[in-house]
């Protein structure tokens, strides 16, 4: 019996614990949004922080794009040539990423490439006393360094997702056309008939702007509230990986229930 | 009669919990233009007593004043109104390694002021020269030495000629040579600027090479003060023990522990 006890108090307090991190997560994104006065004025610090977390994530997302269209060109070749439909090939890709793969695996590499970049930079920073020297020098830290990291990444997100899926609808027509032989024209005439510039374009932009938010979000998150020890700034850069790739996940699907069903659908 | 004390600190308790208190029932006084040393072993409150001079940390009993401010009734725009009159050296100097020497310099000038780029240049060169390392203005922090990081934080520490500085252990890890150059800089600067310093530190002969007066905190509370040199013939225990690095003394050698022999006992019965 008190083993029960202790088993569901245990369960309460670990969500209570959860609960009230999450609780201090939302007011850490609202105290971001109202202090983005310096980071919007002094754009500067924004487009700075712009290049490493967005032009230094260009070629893992172009090369990462590259490969994911090209594969999607074989499989999607081979189950369309099935019912004799290889030429609608570049919808199937262009759909593909657009829609889905673009921002989800850009949002994924993003995470992983930047987002735990971004935690581990405040972590350290933490650690070694620099924000607590800011703070000393009358200086805000989320004005000054999170807020044009946070922005800086919702900027760059949606970029990189149409870096990566135009980079994708290059590799399926690479390996499609120049590669198996689908007819060229039907390619891109097809893709372009069929891709809707509010239904696909726009909603895969929503989901990664979406995305954007969500994985810096918790990156900025996470390095500011780390424990100022190697372990601390350890497990923290692993949480920001883990949870911004199942928020991406998570989110992926609601927004996709959200967009693409009730009759929109094409 | 006496100027207004610069830092008025009186009957000041502090504990993170009510358990545990860190600080007790503390009270000082720090006259302008003086150079004073806090002084006592790690963990007996020192650098929490300068946190709360900094407005870090809220005292739960007694008034802190500082430059004539109360800071229990200040918000957080009044406490960061207050530290830009402040200047604080930390511990390991704590640069923004992504910048160079001379942006780290610059930093409070450019975020507070408005003062075009030739004037900061100037000025950052001045502030470097003082610390002799003008000719280290476009070095990163990664490619300082210890001491050189240190001479470099404190010139951006005295950026905008702040009236109270704090000093968080300067000696710290420092090879000699450093450490005298960074104990005579405490000390001219203060002097050539017109300076409150507080240092808080357990290197004793430094400590007493600079300061005009010292206060020895043990356990959360001050046990005693004086001039360094009173201090040094002083006869309170506690003191004695720490200006001659005894073993034991008022500081017990042991930690709390049970009786050695009953200890012995019990592990050869449980083994």
């Amino acid at each position: 019996m008190a083993e029960i006890a202790r088993l569901l108090q245990r369960l309460g307090e670990g969500a209570t614990a959860k609960i009230w991190r999450l609780g201090y997560a939302a007011r850490f994104f609202v105290y971001i949004l109202l202090h983005s006065g310096t980071a919007l004025r002094r754009f500067r610090l924004t487009v700075r922080e712009m290049y490493f977390a967005g032009v230094q994530s260009m070629i893992i997302i172009l090369v990462s794009g590259l490969f994911v269209g090209m594969v999607l060109g074989l499989q999607g070749y081979d189950t369309l040539q099935r019912y004799g439909s290889s030429e609608a090939l570049g919808i199937l890709v262009a759909l593909s990423l657009v829609r889905e793969l673009g921002p989800v695996v850009a949002g994924l590499l993003f995470a992983s490439r930047a987002g735990s970049a971004i935690t581990a930079e405040i972590g350290l920073m933490k650690a070694t006393e620099q924000i607590a020297a800011m703070e000393m020098m009358a200086v805000d830290p989320v004005a000054r360094v999170v807020a044009p990291r946070f922005w800086a990444g919702v900027i760059s997100m949606p970029l990189l997702a149409a870096l990566f899926s135009a980079m994708g609808i290059f590799g399926g027509y690479l390996v499609g056309v120049q590669l198996i032989g689908v007819d060229e024209g039907a390619f891109w005439s097809q893709m372009q008939a069929s891709v809707d510039v509010r239904n696909d374009i726009l909603n895969g932009v929503i989901k990664s702007v979406v995305f954007g938010i969500a994985v810096t979000w918790i990156a900025v998150f996470e390095g500011y509230d780390a424990p100022p020890t190697a372990e601390g700034v350890s497990g923290a850069t692993t949480r920001t990986v883990v949870t911004s790739s199942l928020a991406i996940l998570a989110l992926d699907f609601v927004l996709t229930a959200l967009m693409f069903t009730g009759g929109s659908a094409k | 009669m006496a100027a207004a004390p610069i830092v008025e600190i009186d009957r000041v308790s502090f504990g993170y919990d009510a358990s545990r208190p860190v600080l007790s029932d503390v009270s000082l006084r720090i006259a302008p233009g003086s150079v004073v040393g806090i002084m006592g072993q790690s963990g007996c409150g020192k650098t929490t007593l300068l946190r709360i001079v900094a407005g870090w940390l809220k005292a739960g009993a007694g008034t802190t004043r500082v430059l004539g401010e109360d800071l229990s009734g200040l918000d957080a725009g009044g406490i960061f109104a207050l530290r830009r009159k402040m200047g604080m050296l930390f511990q390991f100097g704590a640069l923004f390694t992504d910048m160079t020497v001379f942006d780290n310099v610059a930093f409070q000038m450019r975020e507070h002021t408005d003062l075009p780029e030739e004037l900061i240049a100037d000025l950052v060169a001045m502030k470097l020269e003082a610390v002799g390392l003008r000719g280290a203005a476009q070095l990163m922090p990664s490619a300082l030495s210890g001491g050189m990081a240190r001479r470099v934080a404190l010139a951006r520490a005295v950026a905008l000629d702040p009236q109270l500085m704090l000093y968080d252990e300067p000696f710290t890890g420092l090879d000699p040579i450093s450490l005298g150059v960074i104990a005579r800089l405490i000390r001219t600067l203060n002097d050539s600027l017109g300076q409150t310093s507080i240092v808080v530190s357990h290197d004793v002969e430094e400590c007493f090479g600079i300061v005009d007066y010292v206060y020895f905190v043990s356990a959360g509370r001050i046990v005693a003060e004086g001039k360094p040199e009173e201090m040094r013939r002083s006869g309170a225990a506690f003191v004695r023990q720490f200006v001659r690095g005894e073993t034991d003394g008022p500081i017990p050698f042991h930690y709390p522990a049970p009786e050695y022999a009953a200890d012995l006992a019990q592990a050869g019965a449980g083994g």
